[in-house]
This record gives C-alpha cells, structure tokens and sequence, in this order.
C-alpha cells in the first residue's frame, strides 16, 4: 500500500471541505473494499478521510412509512435491527448475507451504495425498494443513482449521509452465491410496494444493478412464482466470464426472481 | 508520522505509524504479539481475527489509525494470568480441532464473538455458516465444529465443565 495523509473529520462538513479541496482524497466507511484494492495498489490517494468520527451518520430509525438507515451503519447492525426485521426482514436477511461476519462487523451501508459494486448486495434491495439516497448536498432517487458498474451519481466529493427506504407490503430476496467467493453470481430483489411492483438484479448485468421490467409487469397482474416463471431473460445483457456464461446468468435470473418472491410470500 | 493510541488485551498503547499501517502489522511487529497471523492478506481467510470493542474483525483489513481509542483483544489475551486457558482454548485441545494450526487463532477469535452473538447456543449448522469468514487449509473442520459447541455450552452456563471429546 502507497501511504497517504489520514484524517479523521467530525462533521460532515468537515469531511466534504477536505474532499473538495483534494480531488485526490478518498472516503473510508468500513474500508472493506478500499482497503483491498489499496493494498492492491490499484488506488493511491494522497489521502483517506476517515468518516469513522461523524457520530450522526450511525443507525436506523422508522419515521412514518419509511426507514430511515444512516450511511454509517454497519451491515451487522442492518441484520439484527429489531427495526429493520420489523419494517423490511428481507433486508435484514440480505444484510445477514453479505460477506462474512467479519465483514459485516465493519462493512456500512452508506459504503456499498457508494461503490456500487455490480456484485453487491444492497443496490438491488434500494433500487426494488425505490429508495432515496441522501447525500450532504442533495437526495438522489436510487433509479437516478445507480448508473452502471461502479457508477453511481455522486459528484467528486459527494458524501452519502442517509438512505430513506419505503417500507414495502411485501419484499423478497434470492441470489446465487459464487461457490468460492461466495458473491453473487445473479441475486434478485422483489418488492411490492409504495413505488409499486418492482424487482432489481444484482451480480447478473453486465452494467451493474438493473431493474427487470418484464417481471415487474408479469408480478404487477399476479404476484405468484408462476408469473415469472416463463420470463426468458435475454443474455445479450448479462455478463459472461469463467464462472458462468451470459446465458448461464441469464437463466438463474428467472430461477432467484422466483424463489425471492416465494421469499416474500 | 502519525500515532495512535488503544488498548490491547487490557494494556494501554501510544505507537507512532505510519498512516498505511494496518492494525496486523502495528500487533506483530510493534507489539511483538505474533499470535495473530497473516495467511491470504485479502480478507479471506481469517487468520488475522482479533476482536475489536468485543466484535470479531479482520486485523488485516483495517488501519492501526482507524484503531484510535479501541479496545483490542488477541488470542494472547484470552488465557488467565496464571496461563489458565479460555473455555475456547481449553476446547480447542480437548477436541484436537488443529492440524497445522495456523488458523487457530483466528478461529479461537471469530468462535469467542459466535458463541457471544448466540447466547441460546447454536446448531452445528449455524456454527459452520458462522465460521465462513475463517479458512482450515488442513480441512480440519469437523473438530473445530465440535470443540465450539462444546466451549459455548461452557461458556453459556448449560455444562459445568467441558463435556470431554469421545474416545474413538
């Protein structure tokens, strides 16, 4: 690893300041994909701006019909909140899927969204869910957030401060894991909610997270496994490489889509 | 340089790192606490699992200055002063659940925060799903399962003392 300059803001706008002013500066959350490609030299900032330091940014509260998940909440604190199983227990289950337990103790939330891993868990929950991303400037619906792999719309410098997901009727989730890296091969989100009938698709696309219309018109007539059953997803969009081919992905999207809405009963 | 302040296994620590060192590397090489290892350096294999403010984490994949203020434990903190094994430990050796023992540590680690986590005790699938994030190259598997249900019945108050390992 390259060394660089580390600071550790307590405010946001502290850390957005340092940001702005360096185009070169990075932002660790959990640091449990920086820290890696870091290691890997694929990365050399002149500087890491811990956000370990902002207290506000840490936790889930429910406000009204929705639930309200600061950036900095851990993957583990998504899984065992009493009100995230309440509210939305698919995605506590997700959250209790991601990476390991160690992984999870330091992973957050606010991290994963913002760099939208195409096999990454999450996207695909707020995208289905139709949340909103908050930033320290704006707040971004994840339809316009997501923009491809690892493409998100933050600006340089941009932080993600909270995440807002509507708290739908019904929600599922399913995803094949990779046998030996255990990320997802093709995982598939489904929620029936405020936003309507919506269904995500993570580790398939060849452009990252994507929302797949022809389930949702399929599960919008009937909500039942049966519905997307038949739906042949085309392959010229999913991604091909040696742990399975483009029609290989293409098919396990239908089979998660129906075990995540057999998940969501 | 930058310098960062914890504890570990119950001593306080003020070491000047560089902002690049990694929580493994401040352990072993400033610390001289060898007992936590480096196997895949990627996060994988769990080796490197100490326990951060009670939660089991991968020492290889965080900072020393993301540590500021911690409190740290290894596997040389388990045992007692008088060299008392942890129930864990202690298991660990009535069930023979090493080969190499290269993971051991790690495993010792991420199985104390398993059996914390699940204070109704668990199933042995629930074990085997809860070691993911740790890697037996010797495969040895089955008697690590063992001695952690064996420990946690220990540790949890449903046995007195350690049920020994069965004669085979």
């Amino acid at each position: 690893m390259y060394d660089f300059e580390y600071h550790k803001p307590s405010s946001v706008a502290d850390a957005v300041k340092i940001l702005a002013a360096d185009p070169d500066a990075r932002a660790i959350s959990g640091g449990m994909t920086l820290l890696p490609a870091l290691k890997l030299r694929l990365n050399k900032p002149t500087s890491v701006v811990d956000l370990s330091g902002i207290a506000d940014l840490r936790g889930v509260k429910r406000e009204g019909g929705k639930l309200v998940v600061g950036a900095l909440t851990r993957h583990y604190e998504v899984a065992t909140s009493a009100e995230v199983k309440a509210s939305i227990p698919a995605l506590a289950a997700m959250a209790a899927s991601i990476g390991d337990t160690q992984v999870r103790n330091r992973g957050t939330m606010g991290g994963s969204v913002a760099n939208n891993d195409p096999s990454a868990d999450y996207p695909a929950a707020l995208l289905a869910l139709g949340a909103t991303i908050q930033t320290d400037r704006r707040t971004i619906s994840a339809d316009d957030f997501f923009q491809g792999m690892f493409a998100t719309a933050l600006e340089a410098g941009e932080l993600v401060t909270a995440i807002h997901i509507p708290v739908p009727e019904k929600a599922g989730y399913a995803k094949m894991k990779n046998p030996a890296s255990r990320y997802s091969m093709a995982g598939v989100f489904v929620a029936k909610g405020p936003a309507g009938v919506r269904v995500a698709v993570n580790g398939a696309g060849n452009n990252g997270v994507f929302r797949e219309a022809a389930m949702e018109a399929a599960l919008s007539a009937n909500w039942s496994a049966d519905a997307v059953a038949g739906i042949k997803v085309d392959p010229s969009g999913m991604n091909g490489d040696i742990h399975g081919s483009a029609e290989y992905r293409a098919h396990l999207v239908t089979v998660m889509a129906k075990r995540a809405v057999v998940d969501a009963g | 340089m930058p310098q960062v302040s914890l504890t570990v296994n119950g001593t306080k620590h003020t070491v000047e790192v560089e902002a690049r060192t990694l929580l493994v590397e401040l352990l072993r090489e400033k610390l001289r606490l060898t007992g936590t290892h480096v196997g895949c350096d990627t996060s994988q294999c769990g080796a490197c699992v100490v326990h951060m403010g009670g939660d089991s984490i991968k020492s290889c994949t965080i900072l020393a200055v993301q540590c500021e203020g911690a409190d740290v434990t290894t596997i040389e903190g388990l045992a007692a002063a008088d060299g008392t094994l942890h129930p864990m430990q202690e298991a660990f050796r009535e069930y023979h659940a090493l080969q190499c023992g290269f993971c051991t540590p790690g495993m010792v680690m991420s199985a104390i925060d398993l059996v914390n986590k699940h204070p109704d005790g668990m199933s042995e699938k629930e074990i085997r799903e809860g070691l993911e994030g740790n890697l037996c190259r010797c495969t040895g598997y089955h008697n690590i399962v063992k001695a952690i249900a064996a420990a946690s019945d220990v540790m949890q108050g449903r046995t007195a003392e350690l049920t020994p390992a069965a004669a085979e």
